[in-house]
């Protein structure tokens, strides 16, 4: 396999490896470890925690591709593939391979659609044929019931063999303590107002089921159902997690230097600097973010069909126009945080430590890297957090209209985009829609959860009223 | 110690006044951007070839399409021309100054731009001015009732329901009350329009599934505007002196509230003709929403970059509006 870094993935490797410094760096600095821990007190954000770290961990699996080899080429020298897969795919093969023909409802064996074929005394007969992929081992069609029981037990023994070997690692570990955790777990009360750790062990525990579930029915039936041309939707949906992630951090990534750079320089050096930074920041947000979008879409799309040659792969083209995306949607977005920014720094520079620091004749860049800004970070913490949620909304409704991420793209909006006729049919044709809402509710609401807790947490105004 | 109302307007003025001229440099800024985006990342010449059809485009037909529409100038600086003509015999001259006189010109496709937006811009008000009443009349009565019994169960569940409405796609709602409205219970027809009062049963479902759509953040927001009010030592001092607990919330926190509350709708105002591209696009409104996103599809960009226009002009005097409106409900502010 020949690996391929996609410019969208080198940015969000970057971003984990920054993710991981901070987290290293909090964890020995006690006054940003606290407010973090005050996150973590509530069982509601711990276990939006841990829903965010499996997207988190999918969208790191479909953030590594590579271009897979062909297999069965003759000759000695490896063969690769030109086209790009990830690890995901690798991992979800059994689920990905599973092509029908056209649609089929959730757990159906047979299609959504009638086709003629030909009987055995050679008749031609319009029924509904027999799904390629769904339950396609079984011989007779009235043990599917039985059969989908009989895997999802099978799921059910794999995942408690799972967690009993987790709980014993973790035992053994001393992570933590047999008799604590019976003691913990003896009046049933606990389970409706858990502490953080037994909510984010419940959701762990959950998730891991419904995975288990995935890995034993999958393979066999369409959980999700298919879709137009036959692709399995829960995969779609799966694949749809990197999408909406990336655009929620990627965005920020993007926007936070200029945001944090002009944001200080501006409340700290006043003058024609100040009126510059504003002029500027004034300018962009009064241009209404979707019709900035639209427009820089607009000439983007220009742009690529007079330089259609340029790109490798219709892969490589998607990604420049999901990085342009997320570059307009940061331009767009900057603005409000580099106000705060300024504000905020106006009212540190008349602080009395600010002042010392002057006095002493420090460089002003000392001053700003040491003084200012660790305490601006609490807001740029909270900004990033707030806006996460409204860009991944943001990310279906803009593809919608043909402004937001390559058609060829996987992603939430696409599924809505091409699924949204289909609850006209008779009967209707609802689990592509259902699915890509499921997964983006579930993500936004996680995300929502768990920016209450950080703002709460860092907002010091907040502290004070408690 | 009180400013006579004659002075108070003579200032208001005077602000109005530096506020319409320093809108000025702005406009032009925005001018400059979507200039930049337009003219720059792909050149006038990249732009006819799209419009004429990639293959088959002579020189001859690029250069009549920008003589057309009068993109066969320099695009900011004319180096060959004398005196003032450097700048003025310029596409960015010309076209910035049009757009300040509210001449859009034509579109690429060759209809007046002003007049498209004149038409279309009602019915995009019809939608997204009763959105914004009855959503607020909806959210502020939650919003009161929530903080009525703030600390109780009834507080943490709405809570927890309104971060769960906040987090469903607009979309959802969208296709959800299509299907349910009108596919299914068949109320209202799914999308169109009419004129006059034809129009009403169009309307119904956007405007219903705008208000249901916002309710979420809405009653949330105004939820923290409540109890910051609720917080303050003018709230004890009334509850010292044995209001009711209704009484400190109409009298009171209410009317404070209603100050952060009406400039933030004030803003909102002028924005309103803009109407919204999503809503627009799915009930086949003939508004300016779906005016851009029709100009998107057909890469009109006469039309886009006139949109773009209008709605910083809008943005701005909504800027203008909500500083005029805080000096009218908060006496203590003066411009």
């Amino acid at each position: 396999m020949e690996l391929v870094i996609l410019k969208t993935d080198a940015l969000f490797f970057i971003l984990i490896a920054s993710l991981l410094a901070y987290i290293f760096y909090a964890s020995k600095k006690e006054h940003l470890a606290r407010p973090w821990r005050t996150v973590l007190k509530k069982p509601m954000a711990a276990s939006a925690l841990t829903i965010l770290a499996f997207y988190l961990m999918v969208a790191i699996l479909d953030s590594i591709h590579f271009h897979p080899e062909i297999e069965g080429s003759s000759s000695d020298t490896l063969v690769y593939s030109s086209q790009v897969v990830s690890l995901l795919d690798e991992v979800l093969k059994p689920i990905n391979k599973n092509t029908e023909t056209t649609y089929s409802a959730p757990f159906a064996i047979y299609s959504y659609a009638k086709e003629s074929r030909e009987s055995e005394t050679g008749q031609i007969i319009r029924d509904y044929p027999r799904l390629m992929h769904a339950g396609s081992h079984l011989s007779d069609t009235s043990e599917v019931r039985s059969d989908l029981i009989m895997r999802s037990l099978g799921a059910l023994g794999y995942w408690v063999f799972a967690m009993a070997i987790l709980c014993l690692i973790l035992i053994s570990l001393r992570v933590v303590k047999l008799k604590s955790m019976v003691s913990d777990w003896q009046n049933l009360g606990t389970f409706f107002r858990p502490s953080p750790a037994q909510a984010a062990a419940i959701t762990f525990a959950v998730v891991c089921l419904l995975i288990s579930l995935i890995a034993t029915v999958g393979p066999y039936y369409h959980i999700l159902g298919t879709d137009k041309v036959g692709n399995d939707v829960l995969f779609q949906g799966v694949k749809g997690i990197r999408t909406g992630l990336l655009i929620g951090t990627l965005t920020t990534l993007i926007m936070l230097p200029f945001a944090i750079v002009l944001g200080v320089a501006a409340g700290y050096f006043r003058g024609w600097v100040d009126d510059a930074i504003q002029y500027l920041y004034t300018t962009l947000s009064s241009i209404p973010g979707v019709l900035l979008i639209a427009a820089a879409a607009l000439m983007l799309e220009v742009f690529m069909t007079n330089n259609a040659g340029d790109f490798e792969s219709v892969t490589a083209r998607a990604d420049l126009r999901f990085l342009c995306l997320c570059l307009i949607l940061g331009v767009t977005a900057w603005t409000g945080l580099c106000r705060y920014l300024r504000a905020e720094t106006l009212k540190l520079k008349e602080s009395n430590y600010i002042e010392a620091s002057r006095a002493f004749g420090v460089l002003s860049w000392s001053t700003i890297s040491q003084h200012v800004l660790p305490n601006l970070m609490h807001i740029v913490m909270i900004s990033i957090v707030l806006d996460f949620s409204g860009l991944v909304l943001a990310e279906a409704a803009l593809t919608y209209i043909d402004i937001g991420v390559d058609p060829s793209m996987e992603s939430w909006g696409n599924m809505i985009n091409g699924a949204r006729l289909e609850l006209a049919r008779e009967p209707v044709v609802w689990w592509s829609l259902f699915t890509a809402f499921l997964f983006m509710f579930i993500l936004v609401l996680a995300a929502n959860v768990f920016a209450d807790s950080v703002r709460d947490a860092f907002d010091p105004r907040i502290r004070e009223l408690d | 110690m009180f400013i006579s109302p004659e002075k108070g307007l003579g200032s208001v003025s005077s602000y109005l006044t530096r506020r319409i001229l320093y809108a000025f440099p702005i406009l032009i800024g925005v001018n400059f951007i979507t200039f930049v985006l337009f003219f720059v990342v792909n050149s006038p010449d990249d732009m006819a070839r799209v419009h004429l059809g990639n293959r088959y485009v002579t020189e001859d037909s690029i250069s009549n399409w920008k003589s057309e529409r009068g993109y066969d100038k320099p695009l900011f600086i004319a180096l060959d021309s004398a005196g003032k003509k450097v700048f003025t015999e310029t596409i960015f001259f010309d076209k910035t100054v049009r757009l300040f006189t509210f001449d859009f010109g034509q579109s690429d496709s060759g209809r007046d731009i002003s007049y498209d937006i004149s038409e279309r811009m009602w019915p995009s008000l019809l939608i997204s001015l009763p959105v914004l009443c009855l959503g607020l009349l909806f959210t502020l009565s939650f919003a009161l009732l929530i903080a009525f019994f703030r600390g109780t169960y009834i507080d943490s569940s709405a809570v927890i329901l309104c971060v769960s409405m906040m987090s469903i796609s607009g979309l959802f709602y969208i296709i959800g009350g299509q299907y349910l409205l009108s596919k299914l219970l068949q109320i209202v027809p799914i999308s169109g329009f009419d004129d006059g009062i034809a129009s009403i049963k169009f309307l119904i479902l956007p405007i219903l599934i705008g208000v249901v759509g916002g309710l979420g953040h809405g009653t949330r927001w105004y939820r923290t505007i409540f109890l910051e009010e609720i917080h303050r030592d003018y709230v004890r001092t009334a509850r010292a002196k044995g209001l009711s607990e209704k009484g400190v919330l109409y009298q009171h926190v209410l009317r404070n509230a209603l100050i952060p509350i009406v400039t933030g709708v004030v803003a909102l105002l002028p924005s309103l003709f803009l109407g919204s591209l999503i809503t627009e696009a799915f009930f086949g409104i003939p508004g300016l929403g779906s005016y851009t996103i029709d100009a998107i599809q057909s890469q009109d960009f006469a039309i886009v970059r006139a949109m773009v226009f209008l709605g910083s002009v809008l943005y701005i005097l909504g800027l203008i509006l909500t500083d005029v409106a805080y000096t009218l409900v908060d006496p203590r502010i003066r411009l």
